[in-house]
């Protein structure tokens, strides 16, 4: 496969698991508001620094409200994460490879594109349930479609390791801003008000029932647990972590437990270290460090992915080189 | 009931209707099909056909800016349709066409024997600046210059058929030709069903089968691929669907790699040969070692390994020499002259500005006369005298006094027309039509081509740049 096209196969996903990602995460923070006791400050400034653009967002709006935060999330053109940013580049990767992947992808894809940019604001501001719900059906359309019309071979394992990076790299953000926001209300625990709020970070990885038939009571360190370390949970970091070094060695060929790159070796690292890791200890060594360490390592394995897989210098010849297509 | 009671052929040629206003013998049929259409359903049909193509993202970019403004090529509903009779005549004359010209076109990169012969003035080819020197004495393989040709067809008030221009360069347009009539089935499945139509679905199939072709060493697997200057290329689509429709790679310029005398694409598992390289990007910018020197789209060191043998590329480097305006009013006297037969689709009548008697008579009939420049298409660098102002007559004639050379002149043709839908009725508008050849091992003539259609009131221009839109094309067989 040429390394232009893994490449772009690569990002097409990750921008899409980011547009359901972020529409995911607004959404059920949208929610939450609403139950929220009267008298306590909506909290959007935690909703634009789980996307970690809260620095562009300050310079560019200032205030913080929901308005402001939706529009930012969703429509500004000139955020790169925003859902119409990252439906635009998803699309713009798939245009470059639409003889890659099948027709029916192609047109999903370019549905849910058109969709968003024949939405007006104004009616995903009066209905922000229906706007988010379509782009996140219209994510796991195209997903579906990539797992049952793709065939399972290199492309798909590239689309496959785009998609679990980014949602590993999603999933630890949530948990990282989130669990600090809730901390401090650690007295209200076994109120309605705490597993409400518990509940939506849950629900912000869609994984509120399964944790339920896992744990079943709400406690903060089994949140931690589920979210970063369960098995068979399809957003939890270790799950996202176990799949993605699994396509990795499904594309160079390398039987799991060895290496023959540096991105298999710093994938199998970090999925080791999930792997063996406790929840007890992860908190008591500092949650928010566990988690800024990991994201600077997930960024790594994406350095080499790009540097093993997609920037093949030639031994003697000439060529000149781009920058990647984002 | 929608019909064609009040549609007018207004004196023009019209290819469904005679000028009575009965309907020709072969479109009969699609006539009385259209008229039997309840109130609205050809509307509700056309509406939902535009909504297909924009949903299947069949578009191209208007401005190649970040948003990249993405239009569809419009899309008629009402077909163009060909009898068996005439069409078989178009195909002949369009075999004899390109035998020929691939004969010149090898000709002039080897011995120039019809220029020696003063059949073709040597000046007129060695001045175009389609005349490529690195070309000299190369020989692509099997001896095929010109694989792959889109010539527009024209039709004048009399009925008769002319060749406008050959477009030896990257024709583009055939991916819509299956497009559009994959569409049409779906919008008129009975009409198929009963009409003994030509299917066009197979050129891909045939297009890879001549590029395979062109691979002459023992190479049991050849790897075929398409080179796209990229998404922002206005054909962009077109390279995409033929790929995938041919189960090849497209590459761009940055994919490609020579090294060890070998074109290479650089792979998730290093690099792979390529053998055959069907180009979508022009001569200047192949090779920037040759040409163009400023060009990305390229590949450094790529004619080195042509010149070599070491790949096949389509359309051969130099072909558009024969794509000069002027070389191509030379086209009946290059048949005669290789094959010794009169050229069976003439050319439109042309007038060479270089030629003291024809310029003076272009410069006096600037208002009845289309002007073009030798190497412009796309409709641009025109002037169609009975449309334009003064001012432009003027402009055009002091530049065809400074450089002769490099202006044409024809008549202006009444081209025929087509009825289309506009709201609720029906209007003529005027088309051409690009049939597409391959020369691999044979010649192949895709049955029909793709009808554009110049969808402005009263125009003439039917590229897709200046406002056409496009038709199927129905070929029908013999026994209809």
């Amino acid at each position: 496969m040429l390394s232009r096209v893994a490449e772009s196969i690569y990002w097409m996903s990750r921008y899409i698991e980011r547009a359901e990602n972020v529409s995911r995460f607004v959404d059920v923070n949208l929610h939450l508001i609403l139950d929220m006791p009267v008298g306590i400050q909506a909290q959007w400034e935690p909703l634009v620094a789980t996307t970690g653009d809260d620095e562009v967002f300050a310079e560019r709006y200032g205030e913080t409200s929901r308005e402001a935060v939706i529009r930012f999330l969703a429509f500004d053109t000139e955020n790169p994460n925003s859902i119409v940013s990252c439906l635009r580049a998803g699309r713009e990767n798939a245009r470059s490879i639409r003889e890659n992947i099948s027709s029916e992808m192609w047109e999903q894809l370019n549905d849910a594109y058109l969709l968003v940019t024949n939405t007006s604001e104004q009616w995903a501001m009066t209905e922000p349930h229906e706007f988010f719900r379509e782009i996140k059906l219209a994510s796991h359309l195209f997903m579906g479609l990539t797992d049952n019309i793709m065939s399972h071979s290199e492309g798909w394992h590239f689309s496959q390791l785009g998609r679990l990076i980014e949602r590993a790299d999603k999933t630890s953000r949530i948990v990282d801003v989130k669990y600090f926001i809730l901390l401090p209300s650690i007295w209200d625990v076994n109120t309605p008000f705490d597993d409400i709020q518990w509940g939506a970070l849950l629900h912000s990885a869609s994984g509120f029932e399964m944790y339920r038939r896992t744990y079943g009571l709400i406690a903060p360190d089994d949140v931690v647990a589920f979210l970063l370390l369960d098995r068979e949970f399809p957003r939890s970091v270790l799950y996202c972590l176990t799949k993605a070094e699994e396509s990795l060695h499904a594309i160079s060929g390398t039987p799991l437990e060895t290496f023959s790159n540096s991105a298999e070796q710093r994938l199998g690292q970090l999925r080791a270290e999930f792997a063996y890791a406790q929840v007890k200890q992860v908190l008591s060594s500092g949650l928010h460090e566990f988690l800024d360490a990991f994201q600077t390592k997930l960024n790594s394995v994406g350095d080499d992915i790009h540097k093993t897989f997609f920037a093949l210098r030639p031994v003697n010849g000439e060529f000149t080189e781009e920058e990647p297509l984002l | 009931m929608m019909g064609f009671d009040g549609y007018n052929t207004d004196g023009f040629y019209d290819e469904m209707f005679e000028s009575d206003g009965s309907p020709r013998p072969a479109v009969q049929m699609l006539v009385e099909r259209i008229e039997s259409f309840p109130e609205g359903e050809l509307t509700r049909r056309q509406i939902a056909a535009e909504h297909a193509l924009l949903r299947m993202g069949i578009t191209f970019n208007v401005y190649a800016d970040e948003q990249g403004i993405e239009k569809i090529f419009p899309f008629d509903l009402i077909p163009r349709i060909i009898n068996a009779k005439e069409w078989n005549w178009i195909e002949r004359g369009l075999k004899q066409r390109i035998h020929a010209l691939n004969l010149f076109i090898d000709d002039v990169y080897h011995d120039q024997k019809i220029l020696k012969d003063g059949i073709v003035p040597a000046d007129v080819v060695l001045s175009s600046e389609r005349y490529l020197k690195p070309c000299i004495g190369l020989d692509p393989p099997r001896g095929i210059w010109c694989h792959i040709t889109g010539t527009d067809l024209v039709r004048d008030s009399d009925g008769q058929v002319y060749v406008l221009e050959d477009n030896l360069g990257c024709p583009s347009g055939v991916s819509y030709v299956v497009e559009n009539r994959q569409l049409m089935k779906r919008t008129f499945p009975q009409l198929f069903g009963m009409s003994q139509i030509q299917p066009v679905e197979d050129y891909p199939s045939h297009l890879l089968n001549m590029l395979r072709y062109l691979v002459t060493d023992r190479v049991s697997s050849p790897e075929v691929a398409v080179l796209t200057p990229g998404i922002y290329n206005s054909a962009y689509f077109e390279h995409s669907f033929l790929t995938q429709q041919m189960g090849v790679e497209l590459v761009e310029g940055r994919d490609l790699v020579v090294m060890d005398g070998f074109v290479h694409a650089r792979t998730t598992k290093g690099f792979e040969r390529i053998d055959v390289l069907y180009r979508r990007i022009n001569d200047d910018y192949l090779d920037p070692k040759v040409f163009q020197p400023d060009s990305m789209l390229g590949v450094p060191g790529l004619m080195d390994v042509y010149k070599a043998g070491r790949i096949a590329l389509v359309n051969a480097p130099g072909t558009c020499v024969a794509d000069d305006k002027v070389v191509c009013s030379f086209v009946p006297e290059i048949i005669k002259y290789y094959l010794g037969e009169d050229i069976i689709v003439p050319n439109v009548p042309t007038f060479m500005c270089w030629e003291d008697t024809d310029r003076k008579y272009v410069l006096e009939h600037l208002d009845e006369l289309v002007v073009k420049e030798a190497n412009q298409s796309g409709g641009y660098g025109m002037l169609i005298g009975p449309h334009s102002t003064q001012a432009e007559r003027q402009e055009f004639a002091s530049r065809i006094k400074d450089n002769p050379r490099n202006y044409i002149a024809q008549p202006t043709l009444a081209l025929s027309r087509v009825p289309v839908l506009i709201d609720d009725h029906f209007e003529g508008r005027h088309v051409d039509l690009r049939p597409f050849i391959l020369y691999g091992e044979d010649i192949y003539v895709l049955p029909g081509g793709l009808t554009r259609v110049a969808l402005r009131k009263g125009s003439l221009v039917v590229n897709s740049s200046q406002g056409g839109g496009s038709k199927d094309t129905w070929v029908l067989s013999d026994s209809v």
